[in-house]
């Protein structure tokens, strides 16, 4: 079903293409020969190789900060009154704000890079997982103290399992938004990744190009999502399946 | 002179209300717990008597007095609803409340005696209500504990199931003695299972009388039982 959408969408394109015949809107087969051209020089690999990187670091940092602050102004209702109205705030401000402001005060190097990626992610991260950390169910955490349950043993075992549909959660919209900013902070600080390079072809008024790597970075990204995030889902997701007395 | 396991002293606990009143669930309640007894608390419902229970395990710490825990040893509890983690096996659940180096072999014995040993890889959420409390009642008996505080665990069960599990309590008791406090509003459920018995007067809870029961549980047959739940009736105002 979804396979036959996609070449339906193919199809249109090919028509459209055909149709308008001049160079703004390039045809399958030629965006196609752009990705060869582009994987046999070394290139492509390469810019998608940064990119992905940037995409990693950014997230990891973001999931990592953004769920601890989480999950403390979920537990706490005082800070959480507190920090509240920084989180709109930051939620607020654009991210391309964010992006020129980080190479302002800390200068066109990866630091500032990945950090603006980040800073862009931590407000939704915090705000997911303090929803999360509000809907614990205390009735877990009376069995955990009357058992005497250790700091380790409690957060593995009784916390962190609850909050596993709000990771979940944060994961999925976090990605997607994350590898869509990192490609704005390449193409404005950045001499080398996707972005870069769709500025580049951009200059050059090179569509097929342009779509060869947004195509293969969609490519990348589905692996992502279909190898390693649903099997993952699935297998935290086990006890569930398994209903019926 | 027979041992305490747990002294009681507790001059009250009030609960500020959201309206401003003050509500006061406990007041005066004073007694003790001698070691491996069987205690039932009876009373009307929302006398107090769960809110009793949680200063006990330490879960309400805002009352005024003092509650003494007499002795070493771990305290378990069985609550209403059997709070098994539902992303764990009943076996993970059970050993959960061990020590990580606890290689404890007592286990197979207890999977045995509860009729559990078919689920143990089993999820909590494939578990009828009465195998729950069955892995409830393992994951209490496991630890060996000095003190069990039972939160009316077999209520709505179908009494042929309340029946089997109170028998399966009392085996597990005489063969691991511990002091058992249990919260009941079933008078029959306490006839069976109690040598002494609490009876509570309505909120705020104070102790109206005391009933020790002479014949051990054993050797209690239904008209004996009938007979006690009635004495037990009558005192319950």
């Amino acid at each position: 079903m979804s396979v036959g959408s996609l070449c339906v969408f193919v199809l249109l394109w090919s028509v459209l293409a055909r149709w308008l015949n001049d160079n703004t809107l390039p045809a399958p087969a030629v965006v196609w020969h752009s990705m060869q051209v582009e994987w046999r020089s070394g290139e492509l690999t390469y810019h998608l190789g940064m990119t992905l990187l940037r995409v990693a670091a950014a997230f990891l940092v973001a999931m990592s900060v953004g769920s601890a602050i989480g999950i403390w102004l979920g537990m706490q209702p005082l800070a959480n009154r507190i920090v509240d109205p920084w989180l709109i705030l930051l939620l607020n401000i654009p991210a391309l704000v964010i992006i020129v402001l980080s190479y302002i005060w800390f200068g066109l190097n990866e630091a500032a890079a990945v950090g603006a990626v980040a800073l862009n992610k931590i407000p939704n991260v915090v705000i997911t997982l303090r929803e999360g950390a509000r809907s614990l169910n205390p009735e877990y955490s009376e069995m955990a103290a009357v058992y005497r349950f250790g700091f380790y043993k409690r957060l593995r075992h009784v916390v962190l399992p609850q909050l596993q549909p709000f990771f979940a959660a944060a994961t999925r919209s976090g990605i997607s938004l994350i590898w869509k900013i990192v490609l704005i902070v390449e193409l404005l600080g950045r001499s080398n990744g996707v972005g870069f390079q769709i500025h580049l072809y951009f200059q050059l008024f090179d569509v097929a190009t342009i779509l060869a790597y947004t195509f293969a970075f969609i490519g990348v990204m589905l692996f992502v999502e279909y190898a390693v995030l649903q099997p993952l889902d699935k297998r935290t997701n086990r006890w569930r399946a398994s209903h019926g007395r | 002179m027979v041992d305490s396991a747990l002294v009681v002293d507790v001059k009250g606990r009030t609960f500020a209300l959201q309206d401003g009143d003050v509500l006061q669930a406990v007041d005066q309640l004073n007694f003790t717990l001698p070691a491996h007894s069987f205690t039932c608390v009876v009373g009307p419902s929302g006398c107090g008597k769960t809110t009793l229970l949680r200063m006990i395990l330490g879960l309400d710490t805002g009352f005024e007095g003092r509650i003494e825990h007499i002795g070493e040893g771990a305290v378990a509890a069985v609550f209403q609803e059997p709070r098994l983690l539902p992303w764990r096996t009943v076996e993970q659940n059970i050993r959960l409340v061990l020590a990580d180096d606890n290689q404890d072999e007592s286990l197979d014995e207890l999977f045995e005696v509860l009729g559990l040993q078919d689920m143990r890889s089993f999820y909590p959420n494939q578990l009828s209500l009465g195998l729950a409390r069955r892995a409830a009642l393992a994951r209490a008996f496991v630890l060996k504990p000095a003190l069990l505080i039972l939160d009316e665990p077999f209520v709505s069960l179908d009494k042929s199931t309340a029946q089997r599990l109170h028998t399966l309590l009392l085996k597990l008791w005489h063969a691991h003695p511990t002091t058992i406090l249990m919260v009941t509003h079933d008078m029959s459920e306490a006839a069976v299972l109690a040598d002494r018995v609490l009876v509570f007067s309505d909120r705020p809870a104070r102790l109206v009388d005391e009933i020790v029961i002479d014949p051990p549980q054993s050797q209690r047959d239904a008209t004996m039982q009938l007979a006690i739940a009635q004495r037990i009736q009558r005192t319950v105002v």
